[in-house]
């Protein structure tokens, strides 16, 4: 009896914190909710941006980096000729890598999506397109070099069949090679992202330009083209930044003979010059925030979610 | 269209298709044969015999650097990634179903954090943790910077979920008196637990392959692709080959460690239903 007695007090006040808990709880669980992802994207991303954004004023000599309000960095990198004509070559990889893939992209999404009649075959094809998303990019790229090689497969194949008596050089270590690579890396973030626009499509909506008198190409210029936009959008988004920023794929598939703004990034940090790889990054990021921008304008992301 | 015999536009994209997977897999699938080169063979073809040479290389020789080493570790942050990643973005999933203030800041910054380029991650963290004296390692500030590309990856994925999710089942089981972490426990997460596979999929394996934000955050330890970064500076021979056969068959595994997992759970809720 006095145990049950001794046991019952305790849970009561158990039950009448419980239900102070209740009434707290549901104002108070989101915050607890969402902490732990802000809390690392505040640490692991916004206070470290600030931190580029602050040491882009700071001096530097050949051993060391120290605070100060210089502007140094910003001129010295603006006034150079190098940067422009970097910043040139990298819009020049983002702009033909953007239109191949989205060529590609909008394509195979195109098959995937409207031809394609069996859910199962959509699925397992869809997967066989992402699967290398989850692979090493670094080993991708390398794999070209066998293929594309002075005495790689391409150029073997064409000389035996008698196209070509001499190899070709510009296909390793060139633009060329950059842009497929770029394209062979991130042809998945179009592919995805329109895939999942074309899908939401109602296929009423086909039937219906079918019945009025379009034609196959009417239709796809008409109808699935204007609702596949968020899709391009997104995926373009994509392509865009991570060619913009990139500067290891440049780097591998260039053999160093072509610069774009990550690469030059990734010198400065190399020579421990931080203060100007900072000012260098602000002035990267405020390019590719303001691209976003311009591709937001035709599309809320937060709508297609 | 269902009804509709197949044209000449469906074998043209078809064949479209076809081409794209063996540009996908087509340079892949050639290192891996490379890799089998003989002991005298070089970076290309021709094959100059047929031998395990260059696996035996990879782990004899200690001109290859620390191979055991930044694979263990590599693996070590993919599962901490991974885990951190279901929790943090099924968490905040939850949140965002319900109004709080500063959720669309929130959202904000999780989709910046795709855009932003991986450099300014990685020298962002770099400096942050010099100014403050702290030395970078691979499981403190290349675990933040590989979070900031897998987060919102996840926190898209759960998004997608819950957008379809009936909140009907958890009225349901609501008013047959379930209390919230019941509910929770027995309605929500099960029907989650698919996309939590998936979720964790892209949290173990983008963090395996993430290069360019480890590049300043890593410290002293190199994990695996910086490891085979240097490599391909540095050595000529397959070997490298070798190496990058290894690290996508490893990943091809994991890929199909997941999808089995998916698999079977469907099956294993379909025999249960059934019954």
């Amino acid at each position: 009896m006095t145990l049950t007695a001794e046991t019952s007090r305790p849970s009561a006040t158990a039950a009448a914190g419980r239900a102070r808990r209740v009434r707290l709880a549901p104002r108070l669980a989101p915050y607890l909710q969402a902490a732990p992802l802000t809390v690392t994207l505040l640490l692991f991303l916004l206070v470290p941006i600030l931190t580029i954004v602050v040491v882009s004023f700071w001096d530097y000599d050949s051993v060391r980096f120290y605070p100060d309000f210089v502007l140094t960095n910003y001129t010295e990198l603006l006034t150079s000729p190098v940067t422009w004509k970097t910043y040139l070559n990298t819009l020049k990889y983002a702009a033909l890598s953007w239109a191949i893939t989205l060529g590609i992209g909008f394509t195979v999404a195109y098959f995937l999506a409207f031809h394609v009649r069996s859910t199962t075959w959509q699925m397992l094809l869809f997967l066989v397109c992402t699967i290398p998303f989850w692979t090493s990019n670094i080993i991708r790229m390398i794999s070209w070099i066998p293929f594309l090689g002075r005495n790689g497969l391409l150029n073997s194949g064409l000389i035996s069949a008698g196209i070509i008596d001499r190899p070709l050089e510009f296909l390793l270590f060139s633009d060329f090679s950059v842009v497929l690579a770029f394209v062979h890396l991130y042809a998945l973030f179009m592919v995805v992202p329109i895939f999942n626009s074309m899908m939401r499509i109602d296929r009423a909506l086909i039937e219906a330009a079918r019945d009025g008198g379009a034609s196959a190409v009417q239709t796809l210029w008409n109808v699935i083209l204007p609702l596949s936009k968020p899709g391009i959008a997104i995926g373009s988004i994509f392509v865009v930044t991570l060619v913009m920023g990139d500067f290891i794929t440049v780097r591998l598939m260039s053999g160093g003979q072509s610069a774009s703004i990550g690469l030059m990034i990734a010198n400065e940090i190399s020579l421990l010059q931080y203060p100007a790889a900072a000012a260098n990054a602000v002035v990267l990021l405020a390019v590719v925030l303001i691209m976003v921008v311009a591709m937001l304008r035709v599309v809320d992301i937060r709508k297609e979610l | 269209m269902n009804t509709s015999r197949r044209g000449l536009s469906f074998y043209l994209l078809g064949a479209f298709f076809a081409l794209f997977v063996l540009f996908l897999y087509g340079p892949t699938a050639t290192i891996l044969v490379l890799s089998f080169q003989g002991p005298e063979g070089g970076l290309t073809f021709p094959m100059n015999g047929v031998s395990l040479h260059w696996f035996r290389n990879l782990f004899e020789q200690q001109a290859v650097g620390d191979f055991g080493g930044s694979f263990r570790r590599s693996i070590a942050l993919g599962l901490m990634v991974m885990v951190l990643t279901v929790l943090f973005s099924v968490l905040a999933g939850f949140a965002f179903r319900r109004r709080f203030r500063g959720s669309g800041a929130l959202f904000y910054l999780a989709i910046a954090s795709l855009i932003v380029p991986s450099i300014l991650v990685s020298l962002g963290i770099g400096l942050f943790f010099n100014i403050l004296g702290l030395e970078p390692a691979w499981y403190s500030s290349a675990l933040g910077a590989h979070l900031t590309w897998t987060l919102p990856f996840g926190l898209l994925i759960v998004f997608a979920i819950f957008n379809r999710f009936n909140p009907a089942y958890e009225e349901a089981a609501r008013d047959l008196g379930a209390t919230p972490w019941q509910t929770v426990r027995h309605v929500v997460l099960p029907i989650l637990l698919p996309s939590l596979i998936g979720v964790g999929l892209f949290g173990f394996t983008l963090s395996y392959d993430e290069f360019a934000r480890t590049l300043m955050t890593a410290g002293s330890f190199n994990t695996l692709p910086l490891e085979i970064y240097g490599m391909t500076t540095n050595v000529t021979t397959p070997v490298l080959y070798a190496l990058g056969s290894l690290t996508t068959v490893f990943s091809f595994t994991v890929i199909g460690l997941f999808l089995l997992g998916l698999i079977a759970l469907r099956r294993h809720r379909l025999r249960r239903s059934s019954r």
